[in-house]
């Protein structure tokens, strides 16, 4: 008797989209608040977006139970770090972290297109961006989800961030400011939402430097 | 992955219960779903209460495969007990139901063994009042108003437009029984019968 084939997938995309912009001393992440399923909304105010260290902040989009465990397991795995280590992870050592807890599932993965972002042990900007298997880099900007093709290619043309093979290596973030940073998010994602049906609703952009971390919130069209 | 044999997988559901439909309102939670039990096309259960109270906080609503309804309270029964054994004065909120029901879906749906249903979890807990879903592969989220099948096509979009924060119980009752009336008319699976 063949093997029955499941009437029913474990997987699911929930949509949105998330882009994360690195500065001199800050970092930018962003993403829309909707869950979407199919061509229904689920609902108009979900956070993807969550703070694994002080300094250090994920943005998920995909399947949105996958994010969910997978934000467990890294919040779980970061308390364990500051019992053994008696210190917060910094935001690169949380890159490798996530890097390979997406690699652990290779071969059932979590469907999670995530953007770390953070300062480093220098107080510099960093940005992470990942596939869903884990494999990553450290870049000036990205952006992932259903979004991310309208996205990137216009954060390209306005961040024209240095290829990663010049020698000498030159600085990954962006001359911008901080506030010229934000603006630049907001526009991206209401150009986004314009065209993308799985973006819009409402955007929550958090912005981390070294006093600390702030949250602001846009309206975006909810159609 | 294989820990269930092939043959005793869930591969599609016999019997299932239609839509629920829940809003918070002024003072707590409202919940509505019909009683019927359909076997495919048939209305085989005319009298089957989807509708569950959890521990002193919490209404399950449920939609979906039965068997598999009644397996989660099983499981909730056992959880509420331990709590009422610890007897410390503290027991289960809406929201730590709702995060326990999560991780159960989830982690039958990794071992491909879903449980085919939808879920409604609403309570109040200290004055707060808390709303969420869960449905077979995991997904979850809370809101002002949640629907399950059908009743995100039919209910929600009546909930949205006519929704607000300040409903009273006879608005709410009103509102629910709206969504419960147009999903009888639309929706091949529901009976007359609401709990």
């Amino acid at each position: 008797m063949t093997k029955q084939h499941a009437n029913w997938s474990p997987y699911d995309n929930n949509g949105g989209s998330c882009v994360a912009i690195a500065g001199a001393d800050y970092c930018v992440i962003a993403a829309d608040t909707r869950m979407s399923t199919g061509y229904n909304i689920l609902t108009r105010d979900y956070s993807k977006i969550s703070q694994l260290a002080e300094k250090c902040v994920m943005a998920s989009s995909g399947f949105q139970a996958d994010v969910k465990a997978l934000q467990k397991v890294l919040s779980a795995k970061h308390l364990t770090y500051q019992h053994q280590h008696n210190k917060e992870m910094s935001c690169p050592a949380m890159a490798q972290l996530l890097s390979n807890t997406l690699y652990y599932k290779r071969f059932f993965p979590y469907y999670a297109f995530n953007v770390l972002g953070g300062l480093d042990s220098e107080g510099k900007g960093c940005v992470f961006t990942y596939d869903a298997v884990g494999s990553y880099e450290r870049v000036g900007y990205s952006s992932q989800g259903s979004g991310s093709t309208l996205i990137m290619p216009f954060l390209d043309n306005q961040l024209k961030s240095p290829s990663p093979l010049l020698l000498p290596a030159k600085d990954a973030v962006t001359p911008l400011s901080e506030t010229e940073a934000v603006d630049l998010v907001k526009t991206v994602f209401a150009s986004a939402t314009e065209r993308d049906i799985y973006t819009g609703d409402n955007l929550e952009i958090v912005i981390l430097n070294a006093s600390g971390i702030r949250r602001e919130y846009m309206d975006l069209r909810k159609d | 992955m294989d820990s269930v044999s092939e043959s005793q997988r869930t591969l599609y559901p016999y019997v299932t219960g239609s839509s629920v439909v829940a809003i918070k309102y002024k003072d707590g939670i409202l919940m509505a779903a019909d009683m019927g039990g359909s076997y495919g096309s048939t209305l085989r259960y005319k009298s089957v209460e989807r509708l569950k109270p959890i521990g002193k906080h919490s209404l399950l609503g449920a939609s979906g495969e039965i068997s598999d309804f009644q397996e989660i309270m099983r499981y909730l029964d056992e959880l509420i007990l331990y709590d009422n054994m610890w007897d410390d004065g503290n027991s289960l909120g809406p929201k730590e139901v709702h995060n326990y029901l999560t991780r159960v879906m989830y982690n039958r749906r990794n071992k491909f063994n879903p449980l085919w249903n939808s879920l409604v979890l609403g309570g109040v807990k200290k004055g707060q009042k808390y709303l969420g879903t869960v449905n077979m592969i995991g997904i979850n989220f809370e809101d002002n108003h949640v629907a399950t099948g059908l009743g995100n096509h039919l209910a929600r979009p009546i909930l949205r437009d006519e929704w607000n924060e300040n409903l009273t119980f006879e608005e709410g009752v009103r509102l629910l029984e709206k969504c419960m009336r147009v999903l009888l008319y639309r929706d091949r699976s529901a009976v007359n019968k609401i709990q």
